[in-house]
């Protein structure tokens, strides 16, 4: 009650915020820190001992075509000590320069980031076949998995992308994912249609954000909390039906239809990028589109300008004559139905049945994948694409036989979660109003 | 071109709970008139304003425009009929681009929804052409001062067709001299047929821009004033009796200088200087007020000198010791009295009692403690005696002091700071959002202890305040000391050293500033020039 009459006297001034809002204005240059340099060399180190001075001196090869291409190209053989050598040395030198940057007070820029993520993968990539039994695995392969692996996870970010740029922190990506799957399988058996299995399955996720957008826009419950209790909620009512009903009669309830492979005809055999633009199921087509709809539509069109405004400053928003809490809802429910889409993957196309807690996690990673895209759509594309190639390069290296125990290769997809999301994100800046309920006055 | 509007606010009540906000409120703004509505924070100013902008809804009363009963269901609407309205907070996405910002809500669009921001741009232009504001529709709204941010807030609203501006305290953040210049845009506005309803509680900007002055207090209409009233008389009506507006102070007897600070720099976690190589001293039985824009460095630099601050270096001296590295616990024992800027954040717990709150720096010492164990009764007496001795109005020490208005507050947190021997007094914005009544009671204090011989320093965003209290000036620009001066050196210099410009550099440009000042609708290229 109190709380009420103090925030309703707008006539009282507020001070400190109109004074923190003019320092912020005057900043313009970026942090810079110590931080990323020295994780940087870090990695180079650990890289030039174990790739580089440990490698074993056999060579590695990688094949970059597939048996269906126009065209075979050969196949890369590397020897392991002398490429994890060379790899180590280019890290060590990026590692040296952002170094040197941070002398001079500039910050790291983030093509050097990138290149040396990219080469340190190389690095390990080649350290790990190059040890391996059968020291040979599928270029193409590995990054065509990566991509069907990263499906649920695009899903699951974009889904953290409409809702977070709206305002609203959705923890329960998992519980959409895990509802669009167990919905899917279950509709798409009874009806024997995979795509009515599909819509029910948007329908699952769009449901289960209802709920949690009713909580935390209407009922201004902590949304951490809501989205945590919608997650086991999920998981249970799942679980339970799964057990009851779905193993009951395996026939009629848990054997889904899936959703066919759809192959672009010549452009599928192009080597590479074939398979992984032109040779997905229906999901993974949906998935290329909604990246780019989800974000024309953020950043080009009126609907986006709204949305952003909501999740940055509702404030003002509203005495635009917005619709704070309707943009909210309305956009949470859509982030649910996009999770949702992204859970049938499980069901329609990766797996042809239900199982017990079948997203097993992923939606969490989606979650650092958002935000370690930056809150982008693409950002959280390519983020999810490196968690994806992380999972998909622990069941490939199990398979060829490496030196590393296989409890360690699974842990990898979580280890450069959180490497990524601590070590290289840095202080990144998320919609400001992001997990803060709107009340009016 | 120009559809003028009459705007009526008949009866208007708005009730939050028991509190009653706006009673029976009747206010008429002519078409092409500046009508100012004056009152103290706290009166009901903002409360009007947000019913009429159709973000409150009245609880009684309506609005007439143009003679006919019109309802608000939300901002929307009362843009439709014409308000706009530039909030005290300004209503800006700070990592939109002035383009953004304005077109938000009214988006022009091509087809399928997407945004034609060239139509904006082209408007803002055209706006920002016609008045002079010299606004880029391209840049980022967080990277702007404050004044253009403020230019953006109007032309957010012409560009809606705003025939009725409304303008909630609009000079709190802005140095003299915008102040002027959003005076002469103001009278721009006007002879361009827009009508202009000015919320201000700051006498001299009310009595130089407004056609008619309606003044406000506790929630009630209590006359309509002539701009040509004196300042005395117009406070006077805001506060319900005399007050006296200048503090009778004998001339500093400076003894020694025990205070001292020597290049004192701190860096912000985001690397930036905030405070940036500052030295200056204070002696004993002398004021010294610290003048600025808000974000300038004050905050950082109080909280520097009682150890807040995480990455200082320099030197902060009193008595001769090092006050750098200390915690704050051992610098409030080595006779620093604070108060902070904003009470209800910093200096005060609004759910303990007005007794717990005033032995929050002692809770732990004689009398109120001895060993483990707590002295609730000696806390009580003690609060018995502070809330006679500074004129606390409450029934009781034992009442939260959340319940207290913001001057008992701030009476409160004064009390609590000055109930014990200092070494030194820093106060910053002593009386921001408090009562006519209160300030002067509080700065007879601030004087008080001054000449029981403490070196004082305040911290003041209010020009008026710092000229009132002060016994030398230090103005701080963009984290740096723009120069020390006497009291008694006129606004315009003031307000020049405030954007930046040392006093030797005054020589022609407060010229140009005097110029400015006393124009009444100057034109567009005279105003600007000569500020950063």
């Amino acid at each position: 009650m109190s709380t009420t009459v103090s925030s309703s006297r707008p006539g009282n001034p507020q001070p400190g915020n109109a004074g923190k809002d003019a320092a912020a204005a005057t900043v313009s240059a970026k942090p810079v820190g110590w931080k990323t340099p020295v994780f940087l060399a870090a990695f180079a180190l650990i890289a030039l001992v174990f790739f580089g001075l440990l490698a074993p001196n056999q060579t590695a090869s990688f094949g970059i075509s597939t048996g269906s291409d126009f065209f075979q190209l050969p196949a890369i053989q590397v020897n392991a000590f002398a490429g994890g050598l060379v790899l180590s040395i280019l890290l060590l030198g990026l590692a040296a320069y952002a170094i040197y940057l941070k002398t001079r007070d500039n910050p790291v820029p983030g093509w050097l980031t990138v290149a040396f993520i990219v080469l340190f993968v190389a690095a390990f990539l080649i350290w790990v076949v190059g040890g391996a039994r059968t020291p040979s695995i599928s270029l193409a392969g590995l990054i065509a998995g990566s991509v069907t692996l990263a499906v649920p996870l695009v899903f699951g970010s974009l889904s953290g992308v409409l809702c977070e740029r709206v305002g609203v922190v959705n923890i329960a990506i998992e519980g959409q994912l895990l509802g669009g799957a167990f919905t899917a399988a279950i509709v798409a058996s009874i009806t024997q249609n995979p795509f009515v299995g599909l819509l029910a399955a948007a329908v699952a996720g769009a449901v289960v954000s209802m709920v949690l957008a009713l909580f935390s826009i209407k009922y201004l419950v902590n949304q951490i909390i809501v989205g945590v209790v919608l997650n086991v909620l999920v998981s249970g009512v799942t679980g339970f039906l799964f057990s009851t009903v779905m193993q009951a009669n395996k026939a009629q309830f848990n054997s889904p239809p899936g959703l066919d492979i759809i192959e672009v005809p010549v452009l599928s055999s192009i080597p590479v990028i074939g398979p992984i633009l032109f040779r997905q199921s229906l999901v993974g087509y949906l998935m290329y589109i909604a990246v780019l709809v989800v974000w024309v539509g953020l950043f080009k069109t009126r609907w986006g300008l709204r949305v952003r405004a909501v999740g940055e400053h509702p404030q003002a928003a509203d005495t635009l004559g917005i619709n704070v809490n309707a943009t909210r809802f309305w956009n949470v429910t859509l982030g649910g139905a996009v999770a949702g889409i992204g859970g049938s993957f499980f069901t329609l196309v990766a797996i042809d049945s239900f199982t017990k807690e079948i997203s097993g996690g992923r939606g969490f990673i989606a979650l650092a994948a958002l935000i370690f895209g930056r809150w982008n759509p693409i950002g959280a594309f390519f983020a999810a694409l490196l968690f994806g190639f992380a999972d998909n390069l622990q069941s490939i290296v199990t398979i060829i036989g490496t030196p590393v125990p296989s409890q360690f290769m699974a842990m990898l997809p979580y280890l450069v979660t959180v490497l990524a999301v601590a070590g290289l994100v840095g202080k990144s800046r998320g919609p400001a109003a992001s997990g803060i309920p709107y009340v009016k006055g | 071109m120009v559809r003028v509007l009459k705007l009526e606010l008949r009866g208007i009540t708005k009730r939050f709970g028991t509190l009653l906000a706006n009673d029976h409120i009747d206010v008429v703004v002519e078409p092409g008139q500046i009508h100012c509505l004056l009152g103290e924070n706290g009166a009901g100013k903002s409360t009007l304003m947000n019913v009429l902008y159709g973000l409150y809804e009245p609880s009684e009363g309506e609005i007439l425009v143009d003679g006919k009963p019109v309802s608000f269901r939300g901002p929307g609407d009362a843009m439709e009929a014409g308000i706009g309205m530039v909030h005290q907070h300004f209503m800006l996405v700070p990592v939109f681009t002035v383009a953004e910002n304005v077109a938000l809500g009214a988006e022009p669009t091509k087809a399928a929804g997407f945004l034609n921001l060239d139509e904006t741009r082209r408007r803002i232009k055209e706006i920002s052409d016609q008045y002079g504001f010299d606004v880029e529709p391209d840049a980022l709204v967080e990277d702007l001062p404050v004044g253009v941010q403020q230019r953006v807030e109007i032309i957010k609203a012409l560009v809606r067709n705003a025939k009725v501006l409304i303008l909630d305290e609009p000079t709190a953040v802005l140095t003299p001299q915008e102040t002027d210049e959003l005076l002469d845009i103001m009278r721009q506005l006007k002879s361009g047929g827009t009508s202009i309803v000015f919320i201000s509680h700051k006498l001299r900007e009310v009595k130089a821009v407004s056609d008619t002055i309606t003044v406000i207090r506790r929630g009630k209409v209590v006359g309509t004033a002539d701009p040509a009233a004196s300042t005395t008389e117009l406070a006077s009506m805001m506060v319900g009796r005399a007050v006296s507006l200048t503090l009778d102070k004998a001339p500093a007897q400076p003894k020694e200088k025990t205070f001292e600070v020597r290049d004192l720099t701190v860096i912000a976690p985001n690397g930036q200087h905030v405070v940036d190589g500052l030295s200056f001293d204070i002696a004993r039985g002398e004021i010294l007020a610290v003048a600025g824009v808000q974000g300038n460095g004050q905050t950082e630099l109080t909280e520097a000198i009682l150890g807040l601050q995480e990455r200082v270096h320099g030197s902060i001296l009193l008595d001769g010791q090092e006050l750098l590295g200390r915690t704050v616990k051992e610098v409030l024992n080595a006779g620093v009295g604070f108060v902070p800027e904003d009470r209800s954040v910093d200096g005060l717990i609004g759910t303990f009692s007005i007794a717990e709150n005033l032995i929050l720096d002692r809770y732990d010492q004689p009398p109120f403690a001895k060993g483990i164990s707590m002295s609730p009764a000696r806390v009580l007496e003690n609060a018995k005696t502070r809330i006679e001795e500074f004129d606390v109005r409450t029934p009781s020490g034992a009442l939260a002091a959340g319940t207290l208005s913001g001057g008992n507050q701030q009476k409160v947190v004064m009390a609590r700071e000055l109930s014990r021997p200092l070494r030194l007094f820093i106060a910053s914005q002593p009386t921001r959002g408090v009562d006519v009544g209160s300030i002067e009671f509080l700065h007879k204090r601030i004087v008080a202890e001054r000449d029981q011989g403490t070196p004082v320093m305040i911290i003041s965003t209010e020009l008026d305040e710092v000229m009132e209290l002060a016994d030398r000036i230090a103005v701080l620009y963009k984290g740096k000391l723009v120069g020390v001066v006497p009291a008694g050196t006129s606004r315009d210099v003031l307000g020049l050293m405030m954007a930046g410009i040392p006093p030797e550099e005054h020589v022609h440009t407060t010229q140009a500033g005097k110029a400015a000042d006393t124009t009444t609708i100057s034109t567009s290229d005279a105003e600007g020039g000569d500020h950063v």
